[in-house]
């Protein structure tokens, strides 16, 4: 099953702003391994076609997993705010 | 700014045991949750160990919204292209009263945040935390004196800190340290639906109970970490746990969510999902760093319970955090109660959570498990063993066009083979640590 049909299924609240900002220069320079892209359950890290790791923070399950794997601080990541994100039903 | 005697900074479950023990103490408290609702940004495995949870406000658990109580345990070793499924039911996970409950925690921590609200809490959703306030001290080192949520500041004779296991407020203030991949893993799963008799049969049950069944060996692929099952009334919660630093270190292509694909396409595993629903998928970090890395636990004017003080405990056949998190945030409540009546709020009034703690199966069974996260470092443990067991197994019953031979030489073989060597001797010898 793909993880967009996953995700789907699940109540997010959406906020107009960002709760994950990646700085591209540390990304570019420092990061050899692109861990985000290795441990994001929900696979919303990508490379772009500017060869630019990006991410859709909109599905994102809150879990934290590429803040805390991710080598450099290349990501500035917070919880949405209160109300908005991920707001699980049953889990 | 305005001040209430106490802040609890999260409602999951943690947050809302020690608003219920002290509001049911009369004092007054104001819970913040950043969810919609107490348990909106939750994820257990799951199941809750209720037994050490008894003793601890009795009054409350028979009107629990528990799943099923857990009356069968499997451990599936899973080799390659072979599994082995040990079972175990034991009268003594259900009699008296049963030990362990599968559990949702959507439904679990707004009957909590009910119970609490009900003693007097004030349990407010929607409300995330942005920073602890603390006073100005030599470098930066000076009491906790409340919060600050968007413009509103809120202050506080103490703060209870229950904000989870990514600790974020915590360690910006310098309270504890920043979550490293090394002493957490990643735990991610699906909520499937499944009618209730379907499950009974599935897992042989009777009405109403429940099994729980995790699963070690190759469906990690080397790394720390297994799956689990755990049968809730018309659900399964089905999912996966992988060390971080495991994770985050391989060289191949792989991403964390192909597991739990290949996971569900086992062989023995997805006949136990035919015409399953997938309900809901959710992911949380876990912290399996052991006792080691359990920060400091209170200061001048705050108190850690839960997750964000690294109360969790994965000792491979049994996994716990939940019942930790509430028995910290019982005896967080009972401290601050005591403090507050001394009006002493300073960390030497509070010291007594930690004695507390260190008295109750919270800190005592973190230590006696001292040695295991270490342990969990051995890919041995994850990939050779359920193999071998499974490649044992399944040559001791196959039967083939020619003679099989003796059974104890076919036995003795496969021991040569895989089991007597110096690696597993030396883990014979770290495993006596455990």
């Amino acid at each position: 099953m793909q993880v967009d049909a996953k995700l789907a299924q699940n109540l997010f609240k959406l906020d107009k702003q960002a709760h994950i900002a990646i700085d591209q220069r540390i990304c570019a320079t420092l990061c050899t391994r692109r861990a985000c892209i290795a441990v994001c359950p929900a696979d919303l890290y990508e490379i772009n076609d500017r060869g630019q790791v990006v991410v859709n923070w909109e599905g994102c399950l809150e879990c934290g997993a590429c803040m805390i794997c991710c080598d450099n601080g290349a990501l500035s990541w917070h919880y949405p705010r209160g109300g908005y994100g991920v707001q699980y039903r049953l889990s | 700014m305005e001040k209430v005697e106490c802040i609890v900074v999260g409602g999951g479950l943690a947050g809302l045991s020690a608003g219920y023990g002290l509001a049911s103490a009369g004092r007054e408290v104001m819970v913040l949750e950043r969810g919609d609702y107490a348990g909106a940004k939750n994820v257990t495995g799951g199941r809750l160990y209720l037994s050490p949870l008894r003793a601890i406000y009795p009054e409350l658990w028979a009107e629990a919204p528990f799943e099923r109580p857990v009356a069968r345990e499997l451990v599936s070793m899973v080799g390659d292209g072979a599994q082995t499924t040990i079972e175990i039911a034991s009268q003594s996970f259900s009699e008296p009263v049963p030990q362990s409950y599968t559990v949702l925690r959507a439904r679990l921590d707004q009957w909590l945040a009910e119970r609490a609200s009900d003693k007097g809490a004030m349990v407010l959703p929607n409300m995330k935390v942005d920073a602890l306030l603390r006073e100005a001290g030599p470098d930066g080192s000076g009491r906790v004196i409340g919060i600050r949520a968007g413009e509103d500041e809120i202050g506080a004779d103490v703060v209870v800190i229950a904000e989870g296991v990514l600790g974020l407020l915590s360690s910006s203030a310098g309270l504890r340290a920043v979550p490293k991949a090394a002493h957490h893993a990643l735990g991610f799963k699906e909520v499937i639906e499944l009618p209730s008799e379907v499950i009974e049969d599935r897992w042989h049950l009777n009405p109403g109970e429940g099994a729980a069944q995790l699963f070690i060996g190759a469906l990690t692929k080397d790394m720390m970490g297994g799956g689990f099952i755990y049968t809730n009334k018309e659900s399964i919660s089905l999912g996966l746990v992988i060390g971080m630093e495991q994770l985050r270190s391989r060289r191949d292509d792989l991403e964390s969510w192909q597991l739990l694909d290949e996971f569900k396409q086992l062989p023995s595993v997805r006949p136990l999902l035919a015409g399953g629903t997938v309900l809901e998928y959710s992911a949380h970090a876990i912290a399996e760093g052991g006792i080691d890395q359990v920060p400091q636990l209170l200061g001048d004017g705050y108190l850690l319970v839960g997750d964000v003080a690294g109360l969790s405990l994965n000792a491979l056949l049994t996994v716990r955090g939940m019942d930790f998190a509430i028995a910290s945030g019982y005896h967080a409540a009972r401290t601050v109660v005591r403090a507050l009546e001394d009006k002493d709020t300073s960390a030497a009034g509070l010291a007594d959570y930690e004695s507390r703690l260190r008295n109750s199966f919270v800190l005592r069974d973190l230590e006696t498990s001292r040695a295991i996260p270490m342990l969990m470092e051995n890919p041995r443990l994850f990939s050779h063993y359920p193999d071998a067991v499974c490649r044992l197994l399944a040559e001791l019953y196959t039967v083939g066009p020619q003679p099989t031979g003796k059974l104890s030489g076919r036995i003795l073989r496969a021991a040569r083979r895989d089991f007597i060597s110096v690696a597993t001797l030396k883990d014979l010898w770290s495993f006596r640590k455990i």
